[in-house]
């Protein structure tokens, strides 16, 4: 399967309008062969199959109303799946003889409906109208549209099934499709990937004989983008790490080093987060690719391949929604274009030939097109009118240059076209045009830029043409005042189009900086007093976009842009309630924005906008800013006049993970406060948080896991928490990759152990637990260091788990980190060392280890919490004579004395008994030596 | 001497004043300017000894040359005929300061009406297609493979009417021409530039000549 059998099926064009797949043996079998992934696909799959498309696979259909059965609604001839979307609408509809089919579930139990007929129906699925709104009489579209759901047909099931047996054709097709997406830097699912020999059998293996006789294939080095290049043999029964094997016929190396998986992505999957996740992507891509027809695989190829590797870009992280650059698109042949293909041409002709005044009717009849038409742009692109139209721009004659840009701002809403203008150095006219003393030229100008300035090289050019100083003049306007005269008017609608260019272009982050250096923030900061809200959108919407800049969050909060954000979340219109509320939630990380969104009343609004519960873009905005608001306690007061608390534990459900995220952030700083832990529980959100343990996104387990470590703390809440298997859930993520979950995780565990009924024998109950926790005191992340330390001081309360700990060699593994200067490391790491001293010969080992000294050191530390733990930890080493002389030789005593005069009486009594161990070492020797002496 | 100049003065208020009456968009202040703007160019022409009232066709049209930039001879002819409203062949200091009003000043409405009268060549109050084409012709460069030279222009022209002609009637009466206008401002001068560069007006030395000259102009773009 695979590529090779894409290119193999075989189309031909019957009619102008339909295309038909030839009847090959080849096109038989791939048919066939889709007709088994789809009729499977429900029962291996269900997740995948309950996706809803976007557009509907649509087709003529031999199948009748009393062909369905139950699980439809029949009326007359007309039938509709019981089954619906979010939105009501049925995920099946037949109105004879089109059937509209919007999930792999519902496709295959029409499938298995068909009978005999299932091979028929598939042929006409595939050959079925695309997008029929969108490329109407189109042929050559269609034809792509086909070739390309097929292409996605073949894609699907080559990532989704995978033969048990593995043969050498699977291997190389596996091989084949992941070298499209090798390489690219960070934007591709691995840096590399080859076969360690190129010589392939006959038989298709690559493997030297007498392995083959092992069942090995062949073997692969892989480089993932971020771990170390892995090793792989790929072999019959499945596929594994091998001991490293480079090159053909070394003899060492063949073992197996790690589990078997059933394929090769399984593997990468479980060796490399970024592979993983990248993967995901690519899994999500090609649902949207269903209802995206538009460049097919190429555009696939180029988002998770990465099209510019290496350009050194500066983005910021919104960056990831925007579209990528498509290649080229160039209709095959030119029959069968609609007629206002040639209509255009025949205009363009006279664009080229005619004198302004002809020039300004042939724009103006362009205009009278449907320009957000595809077949109208194209041909606008094809017979080289964009060229024309960008260089009227240069013209000086401002009725060709506001007809040509009346043209562009409306073209440039096709991604294609937009890259064409900046091949073209359409930015560099454009932006020069915004100069012009001419308003309603410079409007249009930044309304054009406003367009094109979607991706990130339209967005440079802009900034290197010097087109964000010129924008943010545009912004010069006075906004608010009670009657404008026509002039003032004009002024504004320049602003607003100013302001919306501004906000395209806010998404690089060099061009954030831009922006404020051209004195941008205190003309968006006044333009924000407006009433009118096509201004206030785009105003709104750049200031959040920029709000991920720590200086613009500072000057949003100092030139008092909060008050009139908040002022804003009440407006009547959902897009700038979102954008406001999202500006908030990026700036009040700050505590002294979170105080003033208290101080001008924005803490209940924000509640409000908690009832539209539809919009899930405002919701996340409106969550995200309640979270962060509720950092500061006398928020969480207020939210709670408020009711937030209970609606928030109602979001923990059905909602999109980027309302979870934020929804749990919240619920975790307000169970900062005890009553709430309680009132979490009353309101049912304990079982919804600890389900969510077990979601894939880092993000919202970094947040779920604080949550639940917070509620944890209430005795009642731990034992719902426990029946429901939390410890385990919360255990099990210290597995995940991500050092962020590693750690809150760990905190959580502290919670959970330190409050758990019999945490001690749950502990131990967990396979591996204990081994996991050791292992983590290898990593390299100091939080997580310090998470995981604190988690092993609780869990070494229970002497049986202490003892088994020592047994992984926690001793070693902790002293081994007491080089460490980060004084919060160095808390926890000294409260671990003290409790793992309370077993057998631990305390020796600790000074064998050479832990000792270095304890010594952070006595020097100025922090409370250091000192403390640390005297602890000295005082416990010093039951042990061998450490009392390391102590004594580092100097020990002196600080211990003056430790003992502290007004912290846990830190006075560790002092004072440290300080005595040493003194009876020191007596007992001195009695021993009179001893001997006197004999 | 003295006292002749100081008479004129007087005269030039007093008609100043008259007009400004009569005018849109002057100040008094302004029509003097303009008078004495009108009696420069009266003094240049060459009279011969006659005695006329106004600007001659030829004075007139370099005059739009030069100080409006308005080159095209197919259109400075009309306007000098719309400028001309007695049509005595001559454009009075009335006509001249009535029509620089919209010339400089005009609202949208009097520019159209404006434009409408210049292109309406024979005064039936409708623009036929043979007009347009003879307001269009030689605009578009000739193919050499074309046998017809007119034939794109003729096609334009129906183009054209496609998109002004709201009453289908095959010309462009006043209310269509109005209607596609206030539409798209861009057809305006739509078959020849007949007014002058907003840039011409603020810049030109027509401001420096006389430097009480108001320099705010009404412009629609």
């Amino acid at each position: 399967m695979g590529i090779s059998l894409t290119r193999a099926a075989q189309w031909t064009m019957v009619s102008s309008s339909t295309a038909k797949l030839v009847s090959t043996p080849m096109n038989e079998s791939l048919l066939k062969e889709i007709l088994h992934f789809v009729e499977h696909f429900r029962s291996q799959y269900p997740q995948e199959a309950e996706h809803v498309f976007e557009e509907p696979l649509q087709w003529s259909t031999t199948l009748v109303a009393s062909d369905f059965k139950t699980d439809y609604d029949i009326s007359d001839s007309d039938v509709q799946s019981h089954e619906r979307d979010s939105e009501g609408h049925p995920l099946l509809q037949l109105s004879p003889p089109t059937v509209y089919v919007r999930s792999f579930s519902q496709l295959s139990k029409l499938l298995h409906l068909a009978h005999d007929k299932k091979l028929a129906e598939v042929r006409a699925c595939l050959e079925g109208k695309f997008e029929s709104n969108l490329h109407p009489k189109q042929s050559n579209h269609q034809h792509s549209s086909i070739t390309h759901r097929l292409n996605l047909f073949v894609l699907l099931v080559t990532l989704y099934s995978h033969p048990i047996m593995l043969n050498p054709k699977a291997v190389k097709n596996e091989v084949e499709i992941l070298q499209v997406f090798c390489g690219g830097g960070d934007k591709g699912l691995l840096k590399s990937l080859r076969y360690t020999s190129d010589f392939e059998f006959s038989n298709g293996y690559r493997a030297p004989l007498w392995r083959q006789v092992q069942g090995d294939i062949c073997y692969l080095v892989i480089e993932p983008c971020d771990t170390e290049t892995l090793h792989i043999t790929c072999s019959t029964a499945g596929i594994f790490l091998n001991g490293g094997i480079k090159q053909e016929g070394e003899e060492n190396g063949y073992e197996q080093t790690s589990d078997t998986y059933e394929d090769l992505v399984t593997l990468l999957k479980s060796r490399s987060p970024h592979f993983a996740e990248k993967i995901n992507q690519v899994e999500d891509l090609i649902v949207c690719l269903i209802k995206k027809s538009e460049a097919g695989l190429l555009y696939f190829r180029k988002t998770s391949a990465g099209a510019l590797p290496g350009e050194p870009f500066s983005e910021s992280s919104t960056e990831s929604e925007e579209e990528e650059e498509q290649p080229y698109r160039h209709p095959e042949t030119n029959t069968d274009l609609p007629s206002e293909y040639w209509q255009i041409q025949k205009l363009v002709k006279y664009l080229k030939d005619g004198d302004q005044i002809v020039t300004v009717h042939t724009l103006c009849a362009m205009m009278d097109f449907n320009l957000m038409q595809e077949s109208c742009q194209m041909a606008i692109q094809d017979t080289g009118a964009l060229k024309v139209l960008l260089n009227l721009l240069d013209t000086d004659e401002h009725k060709c240059e506001i007809g040509s840009l009346k043209i562009l701002r409306t073209i440039s809403h096709n991604s294609q076209i937009r890259r064409v203008i900046v091949d073209m150095r359409g930015v560099q006219s454009i932006v020069k045009i915004l100069d012009s003393p001419v308003k309603e030229l410079k409007a249009l100008a930044a309304e054009t830029i406003a367009n094109v300035a979607k991706f990130r090289r339209a967005r440079r050019n802009v900034r290197l043409y010097g087109g964000i100083n010129k924008l943010v003049s545009l912004l010069d306007c006075l906004p608010n005042l009670a009657s404008l005269t026509p002039s003032q008017e004009e002024d504004i609608e320049v602003a607003c189009c100013g302001a919306l260019a501004l906000w395209s272009c806010s998404r690089s982050t060099k061009n954030k900086k831009a922006i404020r250096k051209a004195g941008g923030i205190p003309l968006l900061g006044r333009l924000l007093k407006s009433p009118l809200q096509k201004m206030l959108i785009p105003v709104v919407g750049t200031l959040q976009e920029c709000a991920s800049e720590e200086s613009y969050r500072t000057d949003i909060q100092t030139l008092g842009m909060i008050k009139d954000l908040v002022r804003n979340l009440s407006s009547d219109n959902d897009e700038l309630q979102m954008h406001c509320a999202s500006a908030i939630f990026k700036c009040a990380e700050d505590k002294q924005t979170r105080d003033l969104v208290r101080k001008y009343k924005g803490l209940q609004p924000l509640v409000s906008l908690l009832h539209k519960a539809d919009n899930k873009q405002l919701l996340a905005a409106a969550t995200g800013a309640i979270w962060k608001c509720s950092i500061s306690q006398e928020n969480v007061t207020k939210f709670q006049e408020y009711k937030a608390l209970e609606i928030l534990v109602s979001l923990l459900t059905d909602q999109p993970e980027e309302v979870l995220v934020n929804v749990v952030g919240a619920l975790g700083e307000f169970a900062q406060i005890p009553a709430n832990k309680a009132a979490i529980r009353e309101f049912g959100g304990i079982k919804p948080l600890v389900k969510l343990l077990t979601s894939p996104n880092q993000a919202l387990l970094v947040n779920v896991t604080k949550a639940v470590g917070a509620c944890a703390t209430n005795k009642d809440n731990m034992v719902i928490i426990d029946q429901l298997d939390g410890i385990r859930l919360v255990w099990s993520l210290l597995k995940n990759p991500s050092a962020d979950v590693q750690s809150s995780a760990a905190w959580a565990l502290c919670a959970c152990t330190e409050n758990a009924e019999d945490a001690g024998e749950t502990a131990r109950s967990l396979i591996g637990g204990f081994q996991l926790i050791v292992k983590l005191l290898s990593s390299t992340n100091n939080e997580v260091l310090a998470s995981i330390c604190a988690a092993i001081c609780k869990i070494a309360k229970d002497e049986e788990n202490l003892a088994i700990l020592t047994d992984f060699g926690v001793v070693p593994s902790l002293a081994k980190l007491t080089n460490t200067t980060d004084d919060r490391l160095r808390h926890h790491l000294a409260d671990a060392i003290a409790q793992c001293c309370m077993w057998g010969s631990n305390r020796a080992s600790f000074g064998e280890a050479g832990a000792v000294a270095p304890l010594v050191r952070y006595l020097k530390s100025k922090e409370g919490s250091v000192q403390r733990s640390t005297a602890m930890a000295l005082y416990q080493l010093s039951r042990n004579p061998n450490n009392c002389i390391t102590m004594h030789e580092k100097e020990v005593v002196q600080p211990l004395i003056h430790m003992m005069g502290s007004d912290d009486e846990e830190l006075q009594e560790a002092a004072a008994g440290c300080v005595r161990s040493i003194r009876l070492l020191y007596m007992a020797n001195r009695n021993a030596e009179l001893f001997t002496f006197r004999n | 001497m003295s006292k002749i100049s100081a008479m004129n003065k007087r005269t030039t208020q007093t008609l100043a004043e008259n007009i400004s009456k009569q005018v849109e968009h002057f100040s008094k202040k302004e029509v003097e300017c303009l008078i004495r703007e009108f009696n420069v160019l009266m003094a240049e022409q060459n009279n011969s000894g006659r005695a006329v009232h106004g600007l001659d066709r030829g004075k007139f049209i370099s005059t739009l040359h030069s100080i409006f930039g308005l080159t095209d001879d197919r259109m400075t002819g009309r306007v000098f005929r719309t400028f001309d409203k007695d049509n005595d062949s001559v454009v009075s200091m009335k006509e001249w300061i009535d029509g620089l009003s919209v010339f400089l000043r005009g609202t949208l409405d009097e520019k159209i009406k404006y434009c409408f009268t210049v292109y309406d060549l024979n005064g039936d109050n409708a623009i036929s297609r043979e007009e347009m084409l003879h307001m269009l012709k030689g605009r578009l460069i000739r193919q050499p493979n074309e046998e017809d030279p007119d034939e794109g222009i003729k096609d334009l022209v129906e183009i054209i009417l496609k998109k002004m002609d709201y009453d289908h009637d095959g010309k462009l009466s006043f209310e269509d021409f109005e209607k596609a206008v206030k539409d798209e401002n861009l057809l305006l001068e739509a078959f020849g530039t007949c007014l002058p560069d907003f840039r011409v007006i603020c810049n030109e030395k027509y401001c420096v000549k006389s430097p009480f000259y108001p320099l705010s102009v009404n412009v629609d773009f």
